[in-house]
């Protein structure tokens, strides 16, 4: 009997998963069918699902008007840099707030997340004006440091968090067989992170790449990645939806491919020392 | 010996002149939006580079309201990131007299400047200087569909009434099959609901302000304006109307559920395109309703070709406006791709050629509509402020959208036509007292 009532719960919650999964995945599976379509087919009602003319006219249209590969690359540095530079910031910073907390640390730690409240136009016109007198406005290297600098709270709050998990014992035990700071962060603390940090860097390369405000307002030409890719899809007058849902497509996919290769390590990290 | 310092000479001379004529070679980028003309010009960009092979040209297309932003910022923070911008009619006064934009006066001979439509023209002068260039102009209309009215009983007047409308819109509603006699604008927003309903407040005798600035949404042609239009969508519009703006309506149209659709004249060549199309043999057309007060309710608008005060290739930038905005390109985009894709309402000869109007059967109503607006004398009773469907000053863009949310409301039911006034004159008359007026 309770075996019987524990199969059928657990036939309803496998069946309630799937479809609070599929209503999530459902705006990218339309993304992705209507970038198939024509631009008639596109806005026909009742909806078309799946019995349609396919057609590839969208994605022709997109690499003919757009040097996609130039978004894609700009995309690609912007998101990796931010990260690897976050990440050298973020491991020293997460050690010692880890292991030799001070009497402010955890102020210095809620101080840090509190910068992310900050809407981030009331800083716009500032930091616009400091890169124009630098005159690095629309290059790749400044917006790295201002991707960095906004991703920065969630790595050292993530890294700080897998830290915690690591028995200081284990350090202690490092310095006593003579390991210098250095040796102690490099060979035994970050071998035995790697997990966390993995998924920390999974997940700021999605937020990176994601970013869509100072990606816009920061980039013209030499900058922009493939945010400013769809966004030039976008129309006001006139039907553009099957080549935005093209261009849309052709933006998510590397990061939906990295995504869905690396879902293993992101739950894990994401869900780390979420139930103990 | 000789020889070879020679031939070095020769070579450090060649290497300098290739240096020369690099440095040469300017940069322009041109900021623009996705508007079918717009990616018409990227196209033909080849066409101007080749005259000008010391000009390069880099595009950047960006959504509407993020072009205006970006624009904004890079011109008031001195930027410098464009050379060449893409602006509406609402911006051009107001940045025009601001500095922001230079001088377009002197685009030469072959411009010719005196062929712009004079509305259009004056659209963009402040002080007798000339801002920004129009390259394409539009106004509304009322876009039907004759197979409906046919069915109907009724035969659309060239010059129809409002009245007229709401009865046509009446006997063309059938429900049960999804068509709705009547699509108009609901989404809330300056460029939205709020184009539409003071272009129609114009016909209707109401004014966003009187000669000292106070805000008139207290009087009576207002309150006939917004209960005319709530009641008549309500009854003979589709569901979710305070949703739809120009695209929702266009699809709606396209795919047969509107008998009438009152917006932008582009929209003509959209909805008579038989590739997108289902309606696309029965369209006609038709000047914007009125109400006999000598004010018919459509607007005037044009996407224009400026230079920002702040642009470090000024001369290039002026080379490139005066090639795509004047006479010369109608001709190319007529030979490459045809006349019916022409960029419309910008030039008085384009609507004296035989081959245009043979191509675009919408060209006449559209010229007589743009003709038909003024925007330095909008409304029945005298304004202070110049704009159609907007008010050219730098408040209205954020009081605009504002008011326009409130009528968006009044629209989908969250309260009367009555409060959305009275809460609209409050806000007008706060926000305007606080800016100084």
């Amino acid at each position: 009997m309770a075996r019987a009532v524990t199969t059928q719960r657990k036939i309803a919650f496998t069946a309630l998963a799937w479809i609070i999964g599929l209503a999530i995945f459902f705006p990218i599976l339309w993304t992705i069918l209507t970038s198939f379509k024509t631009e008639a087919t596109a806005i026909a009602d009742p909806p078309v699902f799946f019995n349609f003319d396919w057609t590839l006219e969208n994605y022709t249209v997109v690499q003919e008007r757009s040097d996609y590969m130039r978004y894609l690359w700009n995309s690609v540095v912007l998101a990796v840099g931010s990260t690897i530079f976050g990440i050298i910031i973020a491991v020293p910073a997460a050690w010692s707030m880890a292991f030799v907390p001070g009497k402010r640390t955890k102020d210095v730690l809620m101080w840090m997340l509190s910068t992310k409240m900050l809407p981030a136009v009331g800083v716009l016109y500032p930091i616009r004006l400091i890169l124009i007198e630098l005159g690095i406005l629309d290059s790749k290297g400044a917006l790295i440091f201002i991707l960095m600098m906004i991703n920065l709270p969630i790595i050292i709050w993530m890294l700080y968090t897998y830290f915690r998990e690591i028995p200081g014992e284990i350090l202690e035990a490092a310095r006593m067989d003579g390991a210098t700071l250095k040796d102690e962060i490099l060979y035994v603390l970050t071998p035995m992170a790697i997990p966390g940090i993995a998924s920390t860097v999974l997940l700021n390369i999605i937020l990176a790449w994601n970013e869509a405000f100072w990606t816009l307002t920061l980039t013209t030409v030499d900058a922009a990645p493939l945010t400013a890719f769809i966004a030039s899809y976008s129309s006001p007058e006139g039907l553009f939806y099957a080549k935005l849902s093209a261009a849309s497509t052709m933006a998510i996919a590397p990061i939906l491919i990295l995504g869905w290769f690396s879902q293993k390590q992101l739950v894990r990290g994401l869900t780390f020392g979420a139930v103990k | 010996m000789t020889r070879t310092l020679r031939a070095l000479m020769g070579a450090t001379a060649l290497t300098a002149a290739g240096f020369a004529l690099a440095a040469q070679a300017e940069t322009i980028t041109i900021a623009t939006v996705n508007n079918g003309d717009m990616i018409r010009m990227q196209g033909l960009t080849s066409h101007f580079t080749d005259m000008h092979p010391d000009i390069e040209v880099e595009w950047v297309t960006l959504e509407e309201n993020v072009l205006r932003q970006n624009v904004t910022t890079d011109i008031a923070t001195g930027g410098g990131q464009y050379d060449v911008i893409t602006i509406g009619t609402y911006e051009v006064p107001i940045w025009g007299a601001n500095d922001w934009l230079l001088s377009l006066d002197d685009l030469g001979d072959e411009y010719n400047v005196d062929d712009l439509l004079p509305a259009v023209r004056g659209g963009l002068t402040v002080d007798g200087t000339l801002y920004a260039s129009p390259f394409y102009g539009e106004s509304s209309m009322v876009m039907y569909r004759t197979d409906l009215m046919e069915a109907a009983g009724l035969e659309m007047p060239d010059e129809p009434s409002w009245e007229f409308i709401r009865e046509a819109a009446a006997a063309m509603t059938d429900r049960e099959n999804e068509i709705y006699g009547i699509c108009l604008r609901g989404k809330a927003g300056w460029g939205e609901n709020m184009a539409f309903l003071t272009a129609m407040g114009n016909s209707f005798g109401a004014r966003w302000f009187d000669m000292d600035w106070r805000p008139q949404f207290d009087s009576e042609a207002w309150h006939n304006t917004l209960t005319f239009y709530i009641d008549m969508m309500n009854e003979y519009g589709p569901p979710g109307a305070s949703n739809n703006g120009f695209n929702e309506n266009l699809a709606l149209f396209q795919t047969g559920k509107c008998g009438m659709w009152i917006d932008a004249t582009v929209a003509a060549s959209f909805v008579t395109n038989p590739d997108d199309s289902d309606v696309a043999d029965s369209v006609g057309f038709a000047l914007a309703p009125d109400n006999g007060l000598g004010r018919r309710g459509n607007w005037l608008w044009a996407w224009n070709l400026a230079i920002p005060a702040s642009s470090d290739a000024p001369e290039a930038a002026r080379e490139f406006i005066a090639w795509a905005t004047g006479p010369g390109y109608t001709e190319l985009v007529a030979s490459e791709e045809g006349w019916a894709n022409v960029p419309p309402g910008t030039r008085t000869s384009l609507y004296e050629n035989q081959e245009y109007l043979d191509a675009a059967p919408f060209a006449e109503m559209t010229l007589r509509s743009m003709q038909a607006a003024d925007p330095t004398n909008p409304a029945v009773d005298p304004v202070p402020y110049t704009g159609v469907q907007f008010v050219a000053i730098p408040e209205f863009a954020g009081l605009g959208t504002e008011v326009g949310q409130l009528f968006s409301a009044a629209l989908a039911g969250q309260m009367s036509a009555d409060e959305a006034l009275e809460q609209a004159q409050e806000l007008a008359t706060e926000e305007m007292e606080a800016a100084g007026y």
